[in-house]
């Protein structure tokens, strides 16, 4: 069970089971729904802008707890950030997912540090963070 | 009946540890393992036998050829086929279907034409007759599944009429364990002259079968979920169908004579194989089918049938767990999923305990739609598995909603 510890830590199933911001929002600035192919898990982002900034990230969504948890994290992480914060946060998260960059050790985020070890859900981690990112595409063009 | 004990030792795989644990394997639904007996005939293929097959005039290609066609006689007979001419061999499931939708669909079909599948299809058997339908103008129909996940018969037989051209159902549902009534499936599309295609992808590892009896015009199936290599399965068609039907792949083997604006076709089945075909993998299958054999298929569907009603029950009895599919006639396969554990997070723990099972969505998106949910977890059994197997994973069931509820209080 220590193995699984390591992967279901406190600080994951706290937002899995309590998540944060969660539930939708109607005429979001930004609005994308995401389905993981692999397991079906599915994910619904939603965010507002005022003056450049997040005032409100919200998800909905249907998964394990990996990328429910993960999408609590990242909807406390990208409120109050700009498109170009948001962008880059994103991209920092996609990093440190692969092992390419240090997980915030004082941070909620760093409880995903174990999942790097499980490939296969690497993208159960990954899903809100990646819609999040097509729902910025979506909203430069 | 065959003592599980002593045939379990036919499979090298079944000693590997997870970690500290004895592997056990409950994905057999996706593929299965292999025994000594078809390992070695790949083997020996390879290190006494391997040529290319059907051109050259040297003994190792007269040898690998009648290997290769050998293997054939004995899947068509292992299948109840009535004419060997008909069997194909394939990648596996997913190419004969393909081979079907492509090779006769794109043909025949018109528009106003319609082919009727069920909700519960794999989507090998469904995305082909997509484009299929695409290309023609031709309309798909579905027959719903009730509640206990069979078949509404009556709602199929309000849906096949003179415009329906072909049925196509999934033998076994690899979701649900539901054994579908293909037959009566095929008694209702030659009614209104409509041809039968039976994907038998879960239906021939673990159920003796007699196609002359089922009656389909074509079924499909893969070598490597009956103990047989990957890459290699097979399409059964009634002969005289697949000599009206154009080619699927062009390339070597299947012409007779080629000129530069046209060719003309090979016999049956060649006519459907072009190229260099997995002629290792198919002559693994004909092992395989000689392993079921020595089995005795009867002995195999007794001893699934006894060890998926005991997993049913059992797992029937975790508290606050729903289990998928009817009571009765079914396979030993058992989708299932626990309120507190999201399918993924249930797989992870398993296998922390050297038990692997399968979540997702098992290729049937249109039929988790159905059931009200975007995944299961799935325990799939067969031949050499036991009930102390069974017994282990509903322990580590058990203990995964613990784990998990511990998180919560």
């Amino acid at each position: 069970m220590n193995m699984l510890r390591e992967l279901y830590t406190q600080t994951i199933m706290d937002h899995y089971q309590r998540p944060r911001n969660r539930g939708a929002l109607a005429d979001a600035d930004l609005e994308e729904h995401l389905l993981n192919p692999l397991c079906g898990d599915e994910v619904t982002v939603y965010a507002n802008f005022r003056d450049g900034k997040a005032t409100e990230v919200k998800f909905e969504g249907r998964g394990c707890s990996i990328s429910q948890a993960s999408a609590s994290m990242m909807t406390e992480r990208l409120l109050g950030k700009s498109h170009g914060e948001a962008e880059a946060e994103i991209e920092q998260f996609r990093a440190m997912m692969v092992g390419k960059e240090d997980f915030p050790e004082t941070e909620d985020l760093a409880a995903l540090k174990g999942v790097i070890q499980y490939p296969s859900r690497v993208k159960c981690a990954t899903l809100a963070w990646t819609a999040f990112q097509k729902g910025l595409e979506q909203q430069e063009v | 009946m065959y003592d599980v004990n002593e045939i379990r030792k036919d499979f090298p795989i079944l000693e590997r540890r997870i970690g500290e644990r004895r592997l056990i394997y409950l994905d057999n639904a996706a593929t299965s393992q292999k025994p000594r007996q078809v390992l070695d005939a790949l083997d020996e293929h390879y290190e006494a036998h391997n040529a290319n097959i059907h051109r050259a005039v040297h003994r190792l290609a007269e040898e690998a050829t009648a290997a290769y066609e050998a293997s054939r006689e004995k899947v068509a007979s292992f299948l109840g086929a009535p004419d060997a001419r008909g069997l194909i061999f394939t990648r596996g499931t997913t190419e004969a279907m393909n081979l079907v939708a492509y090779a006769w669909g794109r043909r025949s079909l018109r528009e106003g034409d319609e082919v009727v599948l069920t909700e519960a299809e794999h989507h090998s058997n469904l995305v082909p007759w997509q484009l299929a339908a695409q290309a023609t103008g031709a309309r798909l129909r579905f027959i719903p599944i009730r509640e206990d996940g069979t078949l509404d018969m009556e709602e199929a037989e309000r849906l096949v009429g003179p415009q329906t051209k072909m049925i196509g159902c999934i033998h076994v549902s690899n979701v649900l364990g539901t054994i579908n009534p293909v037959d009566e499936l095929a008694e209702l599309a030659h009614s209104v002259g409509a041809l039968m295609l039976v994907d038998g992808a879960q239906s021939a590892p673990h159920i003796p079968l007699d196609l002359a009896a089922l009656g389909c015009d074509f079924f499909a199936c893969s070598g490597h979920k009956m103990v047989g290599p990957t890459g290699i399965g097979v399409l059964w068609g009634r002969p005289e169908m697949l000599e009206e039907m154009d080619p699927f792949l062009g390339g070597g083997e299947m012409i007779r004579e080629v000129y530069p604006d046209h060719s003309t076709w090979n016999d049956l089945p060649y006519k459907f194989e072009a190229g260099t075909m997995s002629i290792a993998q198919a002559i693994g299958l004909g092992a395989a089918v000689d392993y079921l054999n020595g089995l005795g298929m009867e002995s195999i569907w007794e001893h699934e049938r006894r060890l998926g009603e005991y997993a049913y029950e059992k797992i029937r009895e975790v508290e606050g767990i729903t289990v998928y599919g009817p009571e009765k006639n079914r396979t030993g396969l058992v989708s299932f999923i626990l309120p507190e554990v999201h399918p993924h997070d249930l797989s992870q723990i398993l296998d922390q305990e050297g038990i692997a099972i399968r979540s997702g969505h098992h290729c049937a998106q249109p039929l988790m739609r159905r059931l009200g949910v975007t995944a299961t977890a799935r325990a799939s059994f067969y031949l050499y598995n036991t009930e102390e197997e069974v017994d282990m994973l509903v322990g580590a069931v058990e203990r995964s909603r613990e784990f998990f509820g511990a998180f919560t209080s």
